[in-house]
């Protein structure tokens, strides 16, 4: 008998759940085919048959291993279309099918595996991308964390945009803009990890930008480049956009949009917000007379209502991102090294 | 934010500066001891706001970088023992010791856990009694009455696995070493935590003896260009004194509850300061009475011997003779990613600060 409801499942992850066997199968139909429910994953062939008409592609992988796997605002499953889609958004492309594949920890609970897939579903649909293949492996109890996820995902690039993810068309004069306020991602996680002892209603921004940047371009032809602001926090892509170019930037720290609730984990932390993680949050560079035009259209989704320009791009000081503080003082912005650890006074 | 935003007013900084700008006369070097003030400082970018006669020098604020390789490599041997468990503060994990680091401990399997607090490192050692918890103590009179605090509550609850290996250090003695040292400095930024526990009567000596100005300081910009202001002022009019900017904080008595523990507690000991060698009375061990907790006397260990640094100029750095862009090392070997001298790992210390904010500055 085909089990297709997670229901008559055991209600844990066993090693069989992963052996290629009767219960590898009775979880994708019940869980993965079920909840991703599209006619190409509906086949189960060795690989998805995926048709695309324009001549460039976007392809890009990510790996998820977030902890705690359920956090304010989303769960690893989420983060893992998010995290995906973002990156091929950025590229300028449409993200249109998506793989996942799943590395769980035996005794992993089969109803929060069926919670990471609903939302994973969920995720999907409201970006509007398929997930038309996947994988699932089951390692010994203590192998690995509970459950780690590789998305990989093609999109859709029109040639005149092929130039937006390296950024080669930023000129002195444009402007940047960063879709609102920065932090919640990163501090949403600390706050969730039981040892801190930190209770607050802080929610990760964890989301697909997708349409909100189809927007952006749709209100003009001339965005230069886009990343998401993702490890390393604003400051690590401001001053990676800059890092062996011809041109410097500049930022106005006053501009930057920073939830109170960040401000002040990040004060007793000792951590700079700059540089704590976002999974929602775009910087983007558009020619100066259209900056206005994106701003609007930014702001008509709700992802982007408080988007703002933060900066410019100048010729002075090239290859390095400079930040007017919040008092006027001027400092270099520069790359985060390792990990932002908790101060000692 | 309440206590945020209003001291980072840039219409009341410039205030401050265009008044500070109006006095300052005289060519000044400023030392600030306490990592946050480095940090916070260069963070705001206050050194490109000062007129040019004001200098600002970065002084042994950083328990971290003050403290000694050999600290960090038999805190790396304990971390080897297969029955103990480390806890420490984050910033420690990265200093390098003379062959490893207790970050590429963790790496080889070494149980080594970041806490916030002393009383993390007690629970972790009520759920692990068959383990030795070794809590890394590091830090000036900030830290050390939470230390103190912890080893009462240990000995309350009669905790039998809990050890303290203690590098805490208290302030006033590096201040004044410095000076009999001859360093050229014309008043401290005196720390504004420390002073929190310790009011603000341990810089007396500083002010009356050594005829130097002291303002014990808050974090934030307007704290510290306020404090800047009022050394200039003192300076300028010749009436070196300790005063209080902090006084939201910092009460002339200091904190007597705490400071009570550190008596019950700790004992003075000489102790050695990167830089300043050994200072006389200038570090905390655990009182006899208290032995049972002190992982210096309780565990026993094989520490490896300690490699020279090679090149680092941290020591006088430290004390304000030298600055990071001195060091032939500083951005070429030595940068946070790749630290050689613990003043470029700790995120409170001055070469880390000076890479970060002001590198090309």
């Amino acid at each position: 008998m085909l089990i297709t409801d997670i229901a008559e499942m055991d209600n844990r992850i066993l090693l069989g759940h992963g052996s290629g066997g009767q219960l590898s199968h009775d979880l994708i139909s019940g869980l993965f085919v079920k909840y991703f429910d599209n006619p190409i994953l509906k086949d189960q062939t060795d690989s998805a048959i995926l048709k695309i008409d324009k001549d460039l592609l976007a392809f890009t992988t990510d790996s998820f291993v977030v902890d705690p796997v359920f956090f304010p605002g989303g769960n690893i499953g989420t983060l893992a279309v998010a995290g995906t889609v973002n990156d091929l958004a950025v590229s300028g492309a449409t993200p249109l099918y998506l793989s996942s594949s799943f590395i769980i920890e035996e005794g992993f609970g089969m109803k929060e595996l069926e919670t990471i897939v609903r939302s994973m579903a969920e995720e999907a649909k409201r970006a509007g991308v398929m997930i038309v293949t996947g994988d699932t492996k089951v390692v010994d109890k203590g192998k690995c964390d509970k459950i780690f996820i590789n998305t990989s995902g093609i999109g859709e690039l029109l040639k005149r945009h092929k130039n937006i993810s390296s950024g080669k068309e930023i000129k002195t004069g444009d402007k940047i803009i960063v879709n609102g306020s920065i932090g919640d991602h990163g501090m949403a996680i600390l706050a969730a990890r039981e040892f801190l002892n930190l209770s607050s209603d802080l929610k990760s921004d964890c989301a697909c930008l997708n349409l909100m940047i189809r927007k952006a371009m749709g209100a003009s032809p001339n965005i230069k480049f886009m990343r998401d602001a993702t490890r390393g926090g604003l400051a690590t892509v401001l001053s990676e956009l800059t890092s062996d170019r011809e041109f410097g930037l500049h930022i106005d720290e006053s501009s930057i949009q920073i939830n109170e609730k960040v401000k002040g984990m990040c004060e007793i932390l000792g951590f700079d917000p700059l540089y704590v993680a976002n999974e929602g949050k775009i910087v983007m560079v558009v020619d100066k007379d259209d900056a206005e035009s994106v701003l609007d259209a930014l702001r008509a989704d709700e992802l982007g209502r408080e988007s703002t320009v933060i900066g410019e791009i100048v010729d002075d000081h090239p290859g390095k991102a400079w930040i007017n503080t919040i008092i006027g003082g001027n400092r270099i912005l520069d790359m985060l090294a390792g990990e932002q650890l908790p101060r000692i006074c | 934010m309440k206590y945020i935003d209003e001291y980072r007013n840039k219409d009341l900084a410039k205030r401050i500066l265009k008044e500070i700008k109006a006095i300052s006369v005289k060519n000044i070097s400023l030392m600030e001891v306490c990592g946050g003030h480095t940090t916070a400082i260069h963070k705001f970018g206050i050194p490109s706001l000062l007129p040019d006669t004001i200098k600002l020098l970065s002084g042994p604020g950083c328990p971290v970088c003050v403290s000694s390789k050999r600290f960090i490599d038999q805190s790396i041997a304990y971390s080897r023992l297969k029955d103990v468990i480390i806890t420490t503060y984050g910033d420690l994990i990265r200093v390098p010791g003379s062959t490893s680091s207790l970050r590429q401990e963790i790496g080889t399997g070494a149980d080594i856990r970041i806490v916030f607090s002393i009383l993390d490192a007690l629970t972790i050692a009520k759920d692990n009694p068959d383990k030795k918890v070794v809590f890394i103590g590091i830090g000036f009179e900030t830290t050390a009455p939470s230390s103190a605090a912890g080893i009462i509550n240990a000995a309350k609850e009669k905790i039998e696995n809990f050890y303290l290996y203690s590098s805490h250090k208290i302030m006033p003695p590096p201040m004044k070493a410095l000076i009999d040292e001859g360093v050229k400095i014309n008043g401290y930024i005196a720390p504004g935590h420390v002073s929190t526990i310790t009011g603000s009567g341990i810089y007396s000596d500083i002010s009356e003896k050594y005829g130097l100005s002291c303002v014990i300081s808050g974090f934030e910009p307007l704290d510290l260009l306020q404090s800047i202001y009022m050394l200039v002022k003192q300076i300028e009019d010749g009436t070196p004194k300790v005063e209080i900017q902090y006084s939201r904080a910092v009460k002339p008595q200091g904190n007597r509850k705490a400071l009570a523990m550190m008596d019950e507690v700790f004992d003075l000991r000489d102790d050695w300061w990167r830089g300043l060698g050994i200072l006389k009375d200038s570090g905390l061990t655990l009182k006899d009475k208290y032995s049972s907790f002190d992982a210096e006397k309780m565990i026993q260990v094989d520490v490896e011997e300690t490699a020279d640094d090679k090149g680092c100029i941290c020591g006088e750095i430290l004390k304000g003779l030298k600055s990071p862009k001195d060091c032939k090392l500083f951005d070429t070997v030595c940068t946070p990613t790749n630290p050689v001298g613990a003043c470029m790992v700790s995120h409170e210390g001055a070469c880390h600060a000076h890479y970060r904010y002001s590198r090309n500055g």
